[in-house]
Formats: C-alpha cells, structure tokens, sequence
C-alpha cells in the first residue's frame, strides 16, 4: 500500500471537516465536522507512523489516544458551550452570535 | 492486493459518507454519516495494524462521543426532521477555501512521498507484529515512555469535566 | 510498628471515607468514627514512640560531612539488625573520631537510632524509579504522636462545639482528611509522596476554613488561604524538581540530604533548589512576606484553627525544613555564622507577629499573629542551626497553642463572640477552669519556668548565641518580652475586668474541658523532655542528617535562661503594669470628682499612667504596632492595587495631557483618513466566527502554496 493512500484520505476528509466548520450552521453539526478534522489527523498520525518502523508505530498509536480522549473533552465543553447558547438564545444558529461584530 | 480493494471501499465510503455529513439536511442524518464516516476510519486503523486504536476508536467515538452529539442534538432542536436553515450564506466561500486547501495539500503531499510504500507486513509472523506494535506495545509505551502525557491528559480530562459542568448546570 | 508505619496515615484515611458513607446514618453523625480512627492512630503512635525508644542505637554517624557520607554505604534499614555490619561502621566512626577536633569527637561517635525505611516502587519512566515508601526517625515519631494526640482532642472537642452544625458529618471527614494529609507528610520517605500529604491538607484547609461558606468573609479567607500558600507552593514544586535532578534523579528524602552534605549536588542547584523549596516553606509556615493568610484563615471553626495552628498545617513547613535540612544547611552555610535567609526570614516574622498581636480586639487573632511569631522563632531556630531546638520547640508551641486556640473556643462558646474589647472580660469567675488552663498556655507561651515553652525557648536562644548568631539571640530574646507582654493584654482583656458581653456565660462542657485540661497537663509537662542530664528529647530524635552537618546541640546553661526569664517577667510585669494597672486609676476616677480633686498628687501617676498608655504604648501601639499593620493591610495586601492605582494615574495623565492635546490635534486628521479606510475593512468584522475561519484557513492555505513554490 502507499502511503499516500491514507494520507490523501486525511487530506481529504480533513477539508471536508474544513468545508463542513465553515459552512454550517447549526453548532452541533460544526462540532460534527471538527471531529472529521481530528479524525483525519488520527490516520496521518497512524500511517506515517507505521511508515517510520515499529516504535514510531506505537507513538503514532499513542498520540492518536491522546487525540480520540482530547476529542471527547473538546465535545464535552464544546456541547456544553453549545447549550448554552442554546439556553440563552433559544437557538442554535451562530450566525446569530456576533458579538465580536467591530 | 486484497487491502489495496478494501482500502479502495473503505475510502470510497469515508468520503462519501463525510460529505454528507456536511450537506444532509437532517442533524440526525449527519450524526448517522458521522457514525459511518468513524466505522471506516477504525477499520483503517486495522488495515495498518493498529488494532488497538481501532477498538479505542469504535468505543470511544461511536460509543461515548457520538451518544454525546444525539443528547445535544436532542437537547438543542424541538423538531427532529429536515431544516433548510442548517447552512449558512458563505456556503460558497467554505467550498472554495476547502477545494483551494485540498489541491494544497494533496500537491504537498504528492511531492513529499511520491510512490513511497508502507512497509509489508505480510511476511512478518503475528507474534512479530504482536510484540512490536500490538496492544501490549502500546500500552507499555503508555505507561512508560508517555506516562508524563498520559498523565497531563487525565487531568486536561477533569479540567474538561469541570468546564462543562460549570457551563452547562442552571444556577 | 517502625515497619508497618503506613497504617497511621491508613486508618484515618478510612475514617475520611467511612465518615462520608455512612456518617449520616450513625447516631453521633460519624463523630464517633473520626474519634475511634484518633484514639487507634494515638495508640499506634505512642507503640511507635515506644519502640522507637528501645530501638538499640546502632549506627555511628562520622563527624562532619567532609569526610563524605556517601563512601560509607549504609542506609539505615541495612544497617538495622545486620550485627556484623555494626563492627564494620565502628571501625570507621573510630578513625573519624580521631580525625574530629578535640572533644567533640567523643560526643559525636555515640551511636545512634539508625531510621527505619521501607519503600517500594510505584512506578517507572524513562529509567527512574518512583519510589513511595516510609521512613521513620525521631522526628517522625515525635510528629506522629503530636499530631495524633492534638487531632484527637480537637475531634473530642469538636463533638461539643460543632454540635448542631449542618455540616458536623462532613467536618469530621474534612478533620480526618487533614490529619491523614499531615500524618502522611510525616512518614514519607520521598518528596513526591510528602507533596501529597502537603496538597491534601491545603485543600483541607480550604474546605475548613470556608466551613460556613454561605458568610461572604469566610469563603473569602478560606480562597485567600489557598490561593496564598498556592503561591508558595509554585516554589515547593520547583525546589522539588530541582532537588529531583541535582540529587541524580531522585525523589528520596535520605539520598537528596547525603547528596547535598557529601557536596555531590552543584553549588548553583542546591542554591537555586533550596531557595525555591523555602518559598514554599513561606508560604506554608506563614511566613513573613506570606504570612498575611493565618489571620484571616481564623474565619474558620475554632477547632480547626486549633488544628491548622497547633499541629498540621503551619509546621509542616518547618518540618520540612527540619527533614531536609542538609539541603538548607549546605546552601545557606547556616553552620559559619552570619546572617543567612532562612534565619532573617524567621527573625523578621517574629518581631512583625507579635507587634500585630498588639493591636488586635479580637482573641482568635492575637493568637493567630502568636502562631505566625512562633513559627518565626522555630524558622529562625532551623536558621541558626539549633535544630533540635525548633523541633522542641515545634513539639511543645503543639501543645500550649492547641491549648490556646481551644480555650478560646471555649470562651466563644460560652459569649458567642471573639471580640474581646466588647463581649468578653471578668470570665475568670464564670469559668474556673478554661481560665486555668488558659493561664496555663499563656504562661508556656511566654515562656516561663517551669512551663513547655520556657525550656524549648531557651534552647533556640542558646543554639543561636553559641552558634555565633548574636543578633538572632537578641532578636529572640526582645520577641520573648513583647509574647509575654501581649499575651497579658490579651489575658486580661478576657479574663478579668469587667464583664461587658450580653448574658450569662458559663463553664463549657467535659467534651470541652477535658481535652484543656490533658493540653495543660502536656504545657506543663512536656519541657522536661529536654532537662538538663536527662535530655530525652535530643536523644530521641537525633538522627543522621545533622550528625553528618555536623550540627551541634548546646545542653542547658544557667546564666542565658536566668537572662531569658528576666526577660520574660519583664514583658509580663509591663504588660501587667499596662493593663492590669489601668484598671485601678479608672475605677478611682470614676467614683467622683471630689475623690479625684482630693487625690491630685495620685494624679501625676494617672498622668504617668497617660505617658504610659499614650507614648509607650501609643508608640507600641498606634506606631510600630499600626505601622506594621499597616504596612501588613496596605502595602502587603495592596502593593498590586498600588501599582494598579499607580498605573492608572499615569494613564490618566497621559490621556489629559499628551494624548488629549499634542496627539489628539496630529491624529485627528489622520483620523479621518482612517476612519474612511477603516468603515471599508469594518464590513469583514462581522462578528462571525466562520467567517473569520473562512479567512483563517484561505489565507494559511495562500500561505502554504507560497511556501511549496518559492522553496
């Protein structure tokens, strides 16, 4: 297999995170597409760690633990954040929350 | 042979699948799509030989993470069903700058690698492959070489926790 | 029991849980378990004591640290029991003591207890090996029975004052919690591990302090408590880095002191880790710069406070020290004499303490500000070299101050009030016996013969006159008069007089007296440890660290003790003159006018007694005394809201006077210009996140291409 089999998948679903961050609307469904992002991180770090021999293979396995627990923490407070607007809104429409508007 | 047609299908439905995470119409969709989009990805992991990752990414996300997006999604919309409103006016913008990012990297790509293959690990015997980079492996190098990370997660971990507690609670 | 010491810390770490689970549900709502977990903890300590005791002294230390430590090989537990090793160190000890100067040599070659350790590997990175473990010494034995018996008398103290509380169940887990974290602290062989018992019981002190969180001051002082010796503890938590790397990887408090004696460890290391380690001990101990929480900390229950003050919290820090007192010794040359940090940071804490403790209405306060000088005189003590001296004197302070802050509980408990000025006076006839006791730890913390404090006092003043530290004597000996002379303010303002509270108070309970009444029977008693000839103290807890400094313990001498009671009686007759005196001219004065006129010559004394109350003690009082508190409120609490206020000033000036007028006049017209300018590139601040992301990843994606086709 070549490598760059999975690391244009990555590449790919990466941009579709990309396109997905910036074109929804819906807080939930953005949080959806950051995962996508994490997601195509997590085989860039398992395939060009695997490239590398077996211990840059562990390590590459490792850090993506480290991102799959980071991920979940960032859904936690990110929901969290989520529901709140939510709260105080009665929607979840970020076009709405334009606070920073200059 | 045979992983290069799996990986084929696998990819075929991880794109697929994660564009229409970003296009459907329907939040409840999306998070479905994300569940397909997450399957294929650990059945990648697996394809590389990293099993453990592959059972850590099946219960995780699809059992903690994705259970986490319906509670949300059940949370924050009174009507469950399609909504024209989940896209925003900058739907343009967002295909553009994805499109322009991806020629951009694939071309990085490209000309990083070129034709560079993954080592074969076919000839390699599975107690071999096991004591490298199995699930023993991994967790030694857990709990010796990253024990300092692993160490910083857990706590980044209960820094979350607090986080959202304190957010999300009524007071 | 030396072995197995662990089950101390263990059994009322139990308690913690067993009080949470099913404290509630008992009858005495977990009172009953937080005690039974003291009084088996008491036990085994004084079985620890005990065997400790009869420990046969079977290691010789050589003399001084020049001749290196670490060639001789033998940590304590090889040595114990092996008898042919014993030969082996003996031969060695004989040809040091030759090499030793003169006399000395004889006293140092005596054996001693070797320390018990037991440790066993938690975990491993990178090629270390994390040990947890215990390590039992004198000192730990000492501390052991200290804490437990302190922390079972506040638990039986408790039943009765927090009686009622809507919090009693979770107070006695939160007291067990504590006592679990100073206990652990105690026997811990290795830093990491002694770090946690320190965590825990900040985090305890929180939860105590902050006991009646719904007032707004106590969450307060409970916040500025943690938050202070938080600060501190930055510096603990470098100092142990450090320490970790200069000592070759370790952790373990034994190879981290010979690392430092032996001069193993670089000069800039054991510098830097010591200072930062004694950050922590500032912060910990109340320390000067840092000593502003301990008062406020009293918003807590009078138990606690008794517990944070007497035995726990507060001496950590100085057992700290004391345990690792190669490293200071090493770093801060304390054996040549001179003026070194850790003696000047002590010195300047006890004189500033006790002339706060002047001022002060409230009772809970001057005891406060006499906690934070008496750690000063053991801080100070560890400075000069007069090691055993601190530990005694932190052994017996234990004592008289636990008995102090539950008198004064039990005073409260009595008047519902701390005011002393307004709710208290004349209670001597009302409580017989909190005022006995009470006398009792006054006269100890004066420091009078015969009581606890006298004797441990003393040794601190001799270990720094004999040391060569003049100026720390004298700095002791003025301390000594002002404690005495406060303490009689603070007596009398309670005791007699007057009474001026509301109702009628009466004597406390057994739940209360009897733990008063053992605490004075310890305040009287406990200073004869250290008697001349007999001097069990010293020999109990000797131990391999300051043989190997090569420090020196200095046996009673008469004429610095006859000096040292001169000195207190001297504060307790001026504090005596002050207040007790006061009270008769007023009482003359206020009969008639006729009486006063009659007695005019007697009127040059009450103007004697205006020169007495206005000049001395309104120098003492309204100057020193409020300038330190001053200094203590405004520029130690508010040197950052100086420099805010500061700041802003400058701000403001600069806004009238350059920014209004010179630059206001050139920009305007710029301004405009990039008003214009500006409305064009206001249309993309939309406020929008995604936009800004749209922008983010276009523009990094541009950035990437440039970078992939120039290079």
């Amino acid at each position: 297999m070549l490598v760059n089999q999975f690391l244009i998948l990555g590449a790919v679903l990466f941009c579709i995170g990309v396109y997905g961050v910036l074109a929804r609307r819906n807080g939930v469904l953005v949080l959806m597409s950051i995962e996508l992002i994490l997601n195509a991180v997590n085989i860039n770090l398992v395939a060009l760690g695997s490239l590398q021999g077996p211990e840059a293979a562990v390590a590459g396995q490792v850090f993506t633990l480290f991102v799959v627990t980071i991920a979940a923490a960032e859904v936690g407070v990110g929901l969290a954040i989520v529901l709140l607007i939510y709260r105080n809104r009665a929607s979840v429409d970020l076009d709405e929350v334009d606070l920073m508007k200059g | 042979m045979p992983e290069n047609i799996a990986f084929g299908i696998l990819a075929l439905v991880a794109t697929l699948a994660a564009l229409r995470v970003v296009t459907t119409r329907n939040v409840v969709h999306a998070a479905l799509y994300l569940v397909v989009v997450l399957a294929t990805v650990g059945a990648l992991y697996v394809l590389l030989a990293a099993e453990f990752v592959a059972a850590v990414q099946i219960l995780i996300y699809i059992g903690a993470i994705l259970v986490l997006f319906l509670f949300g999604i059940m949370l924050t919309r009174p009507t469950i069903g399609t909504d024209t409103g989940l896209d925003n006016d900058q739907r343009w913008i967002a295909g553009v700058t994805g499109l322009f990012l991806l020629g951009v990297l694939s071309f990085v790509l490209v000309d990083a690698f070129g034709d560079e293959q993954l080592p074969d690990l076919g000839g390699v015997s599975r107690e071999a492959l096991t004591a490298e980079r199995g699930t023993a492996a991994v967790g030694d190098a857990i709990f010796s070489t990253y024990l300092v990370p692993f160490e910083v997660v857990s706590v980044l971990l209960l820094a979350a926790l607090v986080g959202a507690i304190v957010l999300a609670r009524r007071d | 029991m030396l072995e197995s010491i662990w089950v101390i810390p263990a059994v009322t770490f139990a308690s913690f849980w067993l009080i949470l689970f099913f404290g509630k549900r008992l009858p005495k709502h977990g009172a009953e378990i937080g005690i039974a977990a003291l009084g088996i903890a008491f036990v085994l300590s004084c079985v620890a004591v005990v065997e400790w005791n009869a420990r046969p002294a079977d290691e010789v230390v050589e003399a001084g640290h020049e001749t290196g430590a670490l060639e001789e090989g033998h940590g304590g537990a090889e040595v114990d029991d092996e008898g042919h090793a014993l030969g082996e160190v003996q031969t060695l000890a004989l040809e040091s003591a030759v090499e030793a100067e003169g006399g000395e040599g004889e006293h140092e070659a005596e054996p001693i207890r070797s320390a018990v350790e037991r440790n066993l590997t938690w975990f491993s990175f990178g090629g270390v090996d994390v040990t947890v473990g215990t390590a039992v010494d004198g000192l730990t034995v000492v501390l052991l029975f200290t804490v437990a018996l302190i922390s079972l008398l506040v638990h039986v103290f408790s039943t009765n004052y927090m009686h009622g509380d809507v919090r009693f169940t979770y107070f006695f887990a939160a007291l067990s919690l504590f006592t679990t974290g100073m206990l652990l602290l105690v026997v811990s062989s290795s830093l990491l591990q002694a770090l946690f018992g320190w965590e825990l019981m900040a985090l305890c002190s929180f939860m105590l302090i902050g006991h009646w969180w719904e007032k707004k001051p106590n969450s307060d002082a409970a916040m500025k408590a943690f938050l202070t010796t938080r600060t501190g503890d930055i510096g603990l938590l470098v100092g142990i880095v450090i320490m970790f790397f200069a000592a070759g990887q370790t952790f373990d408090i034994a190879a981290i002191n010979e690392a430092a004696l032996s001069g193993a460890m670089a000069e800039t290391a054991l510098v830097a880790g010591a200072a930062a380690l004694f950050i922590g001990v500032i912060g910990k101990s109340a320390q000067f710069p840092l000593h502003t929480w301990l008062p406020d900390a009293m918003a807590g229950p009078t138990p606690v406070s008794a517990l944070i003050h007497a035995a726990t919290m507060v001496v950590a820090g100085v057992y700290l020290v004391a345990r690792l007192y190669g490293v200071f010794w090493e770093a801060f040359d304390i054996g040549a004499g001179g003026v070194n940090p850790i003696a000047l940071i002590g010195g300047i804490t006890i004189l500033i303490a006790a002339a706060l403790a002047f001022v002060q209405t409230d009772i809970k306060k001057v005891l406060a500000y006499s906690t934070v000088s008496q750690l000063g005189y053991m801080v100070m003590a560890l400075g000069v070299g007069a090691w055993t001296a601190a530990i005694f004197h932190l052994f017996t302070h234990a004592f008289f101050k636990g008995l102090l802050f539950l008198g004064a509980g039990s005073v409260s408990h009595a008047v519902h009030s701390f005011e002393m000025k307004d709710d208290m006076g004349g209670l001597r006839k009302f409580m017989p016996v909190t005022y006995t006791t009470f006398m009792i730890g006054s006269l100890a913390l004066a420091g009078l013969f015969p009581f606890a404090g006298f004797w441990s006092k003393d040794e601190i003043l001799l270990g720094a006159a004999e040391n060569g530290y003049r100026l720390f004597e004298v700095v002791g000996i003025v301390g000594a008069f002002m404690t005495a002379a406060y303490m009689t303010r603070c007596v009398y303002l309670t005791f007699f007089g007057r009474y001026r509270g509301h109702g009628h108070p009466h004597e406390s309970p057994p739940a209360i007296t009897v733990p008063l009444i053992v605490l004075a029977v310890f305040s009287v008693g406990a200073g004869f440890l250290n008697f001349p000839g007999f001097e069990r103290f010293f020999e109990l807890t000797e131990n391999r660290v300051f043989l190997l400094a090569g420090v020196e313990h200095h046996s009673f001498e008469v004429f610095p003790a006859v000096v040292s009671s001169a000195v207190v009686l001297a504060g307790l007759a001026f504090g005596g003159m002050l207040f007790f005196a006061r009270h008769l001219p007023r009482g003359v004065t206020a009969r008639s006018g006729a009486a006063r006129a009659g007695y005019s010559f007697l009127v040059n004394k009450y103007y004697l007694d205006h020169l007495y109350t206005g000049v001395v003690i309104g120098s003492i009082k309204g100057g020193i005394a409020r300038a330190a508190y001053w200094i203590n409120q405004k520029v130690i609490d508010g040197v950052v809201n100086g420099v805010g206020i500061a700041s802003k000033r400058t701000g403001s000036w600069v806004y009238r006077h350059i920014d209004q007028q010179v630059v206001d006049g050139a920009v305007n017209g710029a301004g405009f210009g990039a008003e214009g300018f500006g409305g064009i590139l206001r249309t993309i601040q939309t406020g929008r996140v995604q936009q800004y992301g749209a922008l983010l990843f276009g523009a990094s994606a541009v950035l990437a291409l440039t970078l992939v086709i120039f290079i």
